[in-house]
């Protein structure tokens, strides 16, 4: 167990270091934001005085060199136009986009999973086949149109819920909450459903395809055979079963998750970090952009090991061979 | 065997499956008799309909199938009849089921003792420690050592042959009238095989349960069962006690599979196989199912025989039976 941890620990480290030459030159080849930063009407002088400050006057390869001693010591570098250490930036902003992709998630998993099997244990009737075409349309529905759409319903036409920010916040062991207070909540209920849609999609694909080769096998009947009540089958014996398959994907998916809330936090103007990183990029603010790409790298990481970590307790036969290994 | 009401009573049952590709009579006019504390062999090639004659007395015939027709009598009561809730009360208490394959039987992510107390406590409202106890005695009862320390285990840290005896250990928990047994030993290795068979035997003469031994083994057959009905096709095409239908089989399908049994030849003899396969059931034509295969086939055989006794207490279906006896 110990030696596998070492060993995805170094697996770690090697895809941070190759993941941040990527983005180093990714980032400096998408335009100079001395372009941006500078006041045009500045004289020669002072730009130049600018750019040594941003040390962007320095060869590629030496602005990288300090940004790896840098970020080997923690520092990720100033944002140029905040003026402030770029992951203290970042940090600001995470609560927001984690409370966001979390409450998602949950949406994803608590709607998705009974639809999912209720459609795989019926699927001909009618229910079971319009729960499927909702899933395809989850799928396929472009998420910043449905957020647009589920603005004009609910906010523009029916004016149920609010449809930009975070609303009213509550802290709770230093970090500033939405879902503590029922505005907060109706803040949070459309942008987390417009994020929530393709994972509740690919829940509901999950289940049912699980629920429907679990019902065939020779373990329900068996359990069938004893008698059992259909409740306690259903409930225990195909939940327990399809349930791995959906946290290791969903495990994996809260990675893209957190990625991807960058559409919504800008259809909904959700204070987070995915807001954060598209006004960077506007403002080629160079040392954010690379900070957040480099925590979201690093967060696909330790959740890869989680989710590894979680298989292995709801499935006993992983459990024994990494014991072995 | 004729002095106690019989355990079970199954009376022209008929189980079809309405398949895309048409229907599968995979049960077709099937009727026997089991006693109390008896064991009957159901013998047949693969996909003659042994199984599903089992799930239909389970109630466990899975869409698209279904009992279209026949009773089924357990202790008076017509399952065929009966309510799913009904069904479901006898199964697992009065009637347990026992499957092939010992390593798809129990849920990979349940421990054993979630699924064996669960079983106690479907049918019997007790707690969680006395239906514990309950089912380490049912472990110890199957020789499963150490007991208590396997209930806490998974199915994958078991055995074959020990997940088998878990399976038997839970379809004992109730002290069922009747156990249908679907070859619960072809998985597993000859000596362990030996051992179930001989444990099952004794369980049954002990406490009177009555058996359905499903196989396509007559061997086994030979050294257990007290009644035997040989299956063809969806059809029993002969029964009768063992000793009498394997000493002189009046069917030839019967005479063929006893033929192909390896204990019974000469040795060096290459073993006689019964030519052919197991026709499709689907879409069936008229006339005796065996009599693509059979040698004594003839014109007659293009009509389906009916069952006729041609010596006492020896029904077959068959128009031409071997009375000469086996060479
Ligand atoms: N779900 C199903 N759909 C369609 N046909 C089925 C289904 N289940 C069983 N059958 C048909 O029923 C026939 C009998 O199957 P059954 O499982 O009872 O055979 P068996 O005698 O138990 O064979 P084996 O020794 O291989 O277990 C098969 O030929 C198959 O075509
Ligand atoms: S009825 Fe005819 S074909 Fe069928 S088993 Fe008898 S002799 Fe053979
Ligand atoms: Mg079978």
């Amino acid at each position: 167990m110990l030696v596998y941890f070492i060993r995805r620990m170094m697996q770690a480290v090697l895809v941070l270091f190759i993941m941040s030459i990527l983005v180093f030159v990714g980032v400096f080849s998408i335009g100079n934001p001395v372009d941006i930063l500078i006041n045009p009407q500045a004289d020669q002088e002072e730009i130049a005085r600018a750019i040594r400050v941003l040390g962007l006057d320095k060869p590629l390869w030496e602005q990288y060199w300090l940004f790896l001693v840098n970020a080997a010591r923690g520092d990720l570098g100033r944002s140029f136009v905040f003026n402030i250490p770029a992951i203290e930036l970042i940090l600001q902003r995470m609560p927001a986009t984690m409370e966001l992709a979390i409450c998602a998630t949950f949406m994803g998993v608590l709607m998705g999973i009974p639809l999912g099997m209720w459609a795989g244990l019926k699927p001909d009737s009618v229910s079971g086949k319009s729960i499927m075409a909702g899933s395809i349309l989850g799928f396929s529905l472009p998420t910043f149109w449905v957020g647009l759409m589920l603005i004009m319903i609910f906010a523009v036409y029916l004016g149920w819920l609010p449809s930009t920010g975070r609303g009213q916040t509550r802290n709770f062991l230093g970090i500033e909450l939405s879902i503590l207070t029922w505005d907060g909540i109706k803040h949070m209920m459309m942008p987390a459903f417009n994020l929530a849609l393709f994972k509740l999609s690919l829940v509901i694909r999950l289940a049912r395809a699980g629920t429907r080769e679990a019902i065939l096998q020779d373990y329900v009947k068996f359990a069938r055979a004893k008698g059992l009540r259909s409740g306690r089958i259903i409930g225990v014996h195909v939940f327990k079963n399809i349930m791995i398959p959906i946290v290791t994907v969903l495990g994996l998916e809260l990675g893209s998750t957190i990625a991807f809330a960058v559409v919504t936090e800008t259809v909904f103007a959700w204070p987070g970090m995915g807001k954060l990183i598209i006004d960077s990029i506007n403002l080629l603010d160079r040392p954010v952009i690379v900070a957040y790409l480099m925590i979201i790298v690093f967060m696909f990481i330790v959740i890869n090991l989680v989710v590894d970590l979680m298989y292995s307790v709801l499935d006993p036969r992983v459990r024994i061979a990494e014991a072995r290994g | 065997m004729t002095d106690a009401a019989p355990t079970l009573v199954v009376e022209n049952l008929r189980t079809h499956f309405f398949t895309k590709a048409g229907v599968v009579k995979a049960v077709d006019d099937v009727s026997f008799t089991v006693g109390k504390g008896r064991i009957l062999g159901l013998v047949g090639e693969s996909g003659s309909g042994k199984s599903v004659t089992g799930f239909s007395i389970m109630g466990l015939v899975d869409a698209p199938g279904r009992v279209v027709g026949g009773r089924i009598l357990f202790r008076g009561e017509n399952l065929a009849e009966a309510s799913e809730e009904q069904v479901r009360r006898l199964r697992g208490s009065r009637i347990a089921m026992i499957f092939q394959d010992p390593m798809m039987t129990l849920n990979p992510v349940l421990r054993i003792d979630t699924q064996m107390i669960e079983a106690v406590q479907a049918h019997d409202s007790v707690d969680r420690e006395t239906a514990r106890r309950r089912a380490r005695d049912a472990l110890g009862k199957v020789g499963i050592p150490s007991p208590d320390e396997r209930l806490q285990a998974y199915p994958h840290q078991f055995s074959g042959g020990m997940r088998q005896r878990v399976a038997i250990a839970t379809a004992l928990l109730h002290k069922p009238d009747l156990i249908i047994c679907d070859e619960p030993t072809t998985a597993l290795d000859v000596t362990i095989q030996g051992q179930i068979l001989y444990e099952m035997q004794k369980l049954c003469r002990d406490s009177g349960t009555s058996l359905v031994w499903i196989t396509h083994d007559l061997s086994v057959i030979a050294g257990l069962a007290d009644e035997v009905c040989v299956m063809y096709a969806g059809r029993i095409v002969e029964a009768g006690t063992v000793d009498e239908v394997l000493d002189r089989p009046l069917h030839p399908y019967t005479l063929g599979l006893i033929g192909s049994v390896p204990s019974r030849n000469v040795r060096g003899r290459p073993l006689a196989q019964i030519p052919g396969m197991t026709p499709s059931l689907l879409g069936l034509p008229a006339g005796c199912a065996f009599r693509t295969r059979c040698g004594r086939a003839d014109d007659a055989c293009l009509i389906t025989p009916e069952i006729s006794a041609p010596l006492p207490d020896r029904p077959i279906r068959c128009f031409h039976p071997v009375l000469a006896g086996p060479a």
